[in-house]
């Protein structure tokens, strides 16, 4: 049996933390999978494990002149019933799961679960998101991509939680979201995808476009965006090929149970395309 | 490392030592003898063992009850005395929603978790509100129905 914490401040976790290294337990869904051993049998939890949903800087959501700060315990029904929640979040966060899991489930277990596949985080990508990472000796603030290494790795360290995602709320014209999977409930992606863009008189100003499942981490470039940005909208068909060749180069998805690769890499490429071609809605 | 958890089961203030990594599903069945609350896949996808905890629907089996520490609990056992699940029931009874009954005791939670916020759902808020429970007898156009009839029944008295 292995020993579990439920401390009574975010202080006190942090220093449990450091001094045992264990599992921090936000809504439990990866955890209580991931660890499952059947009917009647205690999941196998190999380390000790320290229960973190209930600390109230954790678990609040705040907007302030754009500034939105979303505490890493905010379980996702809270997300999706903000009045301020950017849409495209909003989005991915109702795709999750199904209601029980999104009563239950956090966006901050999505993030440190550093799964390729994890939904939120497209949508926290392309909203150039900050995350909050705190340990006894202090905080430290890294942008939303630097934190991901590798499938299920991140620069977390183990004396550290991660305590709050911050970002503006962007001013775009055109936004888009789209989660291809096998299901509409309870099923993971094969694909995710989300972009912005603002076109202004003709112009595309901006575009931030990221991908989810279908390469190591994240699919996100600042210099395939900036090929495109300052273009005229009616260049932008012109542009397609060579920029989508290049995406093509980043997009590496694995074949698995879910989809194969050849399917992730086609229907990505044709999101990518019909997104940048879409009109302003 | 036995612990004691206190929490509030169907209204009652229970103390229970036990190891605080338990899923909330078998302190329920096993400690409880709250059968009503079934065990299908244990990994949350298919509501057969939901409960609301604090109110909101949840999965028991991906909750250690260690985390619920000083939380409400309630489930189907308790549920069956209210007004609500007696106009749910005679509306899943008359829409033929139920068959082998597995799955039931999550849906008719589900099916309150939906009428208690939306008194008057379209049949897509329907379907994604029982979207995590999954029925192996009836294809899912009875339940609909049947909550459908729960909220013409009903009438927004919630
Ligand atoms: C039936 C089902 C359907 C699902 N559907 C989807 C889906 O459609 N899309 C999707 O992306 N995911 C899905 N998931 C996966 C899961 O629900 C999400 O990844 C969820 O966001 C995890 O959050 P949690 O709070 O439950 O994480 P937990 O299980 O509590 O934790 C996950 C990991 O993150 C760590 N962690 C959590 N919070 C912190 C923190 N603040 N600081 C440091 N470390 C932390 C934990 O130690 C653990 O390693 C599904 C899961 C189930 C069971």
């Amino acid at each position: 049996m292995v020993k579990s914490y439920h401390p009574e401040t975010l202080e006190e976790a942090l220093k449990i933390l450091v001094e045992t290294h264990c599992i921090p337990y936000a809504g439990g869904t990866d955890l209580m999978v991931r660890y499952r051993q059947g009917p009647g049998l205690v999941p196998n939890f190999d380390r000790p494990v320290m229960f973190i949903g209930h600390f109230p800087e954790l678990t609040a959501i705040s907007e302030k002149n754009g500034e939105f700060s979303i505490g890493a315990c905010v379980p996702y029904r809270d997300i999706i019933r903000h009045p301020h929640t950017p849409e495209i979040l909003r989005q991915a966060c109702s795709l999750i799961g199904a209601p029980a899991i999104q009563n239950l489930g956090t966006m901050g277990g999505n993030i440190c679960n550093a799964s390729p596949a994890g939904d939120t985080l497209p949508p926290l990508s392309v909203l150039d998101a900050t995350l909050t990472l705190r340990s006894v000796s202090g905080e430290r603030k890294v942008s939303f991509l630097s934190f991901f290494t590798g499938p299920g790795k991140s620069i977390l360290r183990d004396d550290e939680l991660l305590t709050c995602i911050h970002f503006r709320l962007p001013h775009f014209t055109v936004e888009g979201y789209r989660k291809v999977g096998t299901r509409k409930a309870n099923a993971l992606s094969k694909i995710a995808f989300a972009g912005f863009m603002l076109k202004e008189k003709d112009m595309l100003s901006d575009v931030r476009i990221a991908l989810g499942a279908v390469a190591p981490t994240i699919v996100r470039s600042r210099e395939l965006e900036n090929r495109l940005i300052g273009q005229p909208v009616a260049e932008l068909a012109e542009l397609m090929p060579d920029l989508l060749k290049s995406y093509g180069k980043l997009i590496q998805p694995i074949t698995d149970q879910r989809s194969d690769a050849n399917y992730r890499k086609t229907v990505s490429l044709r999101l990518i395309k019909n997104f940048v071609l879409k009109e302003e809605s | 490392m036995s612990q004691t958890i206190q929490f509030n089961l169907n209204g009652k203030a229970v103390f229970l030592k036990t190891d605080p990594m338990r899923r909330l599903l078998d302190v329920l069945r096993d400690d409880f003898s709250e059968t009503g609350v079934k065990e299908g896949c244990g990994e949350g996808e298919c509501g057969a063992c939901s409960v609301f905890l604090n109110g909101k629907l949840v999965n028991s089996c991906l909750v250690a009850v260690g985390s619920i520490t000083g939380m409400n609990v309630e489930t189907i056992v308790h549920f069956q005395h209210t007004q609500a699940y007696r106009i749910i029931e005679q509306a899943f009874s008359d829409a033929g929603s139920v068959q082998c009954g597995f799955c039931t005791p999550g849906m008719v939670l589900a099916a309150y978790a939906l009428l208690k916020e939306n008194p008057d759902p379209d049949e897509t808020d329907i379907r994604e509100a029982i979207s995590g429970n999954l029925c192996r007898c009836t294809g899912y156009n009875m339940i609909v129905d049947g909550i459908k009839l729960a909220a013409k029944k009903g009438d927004g008295k919630w």
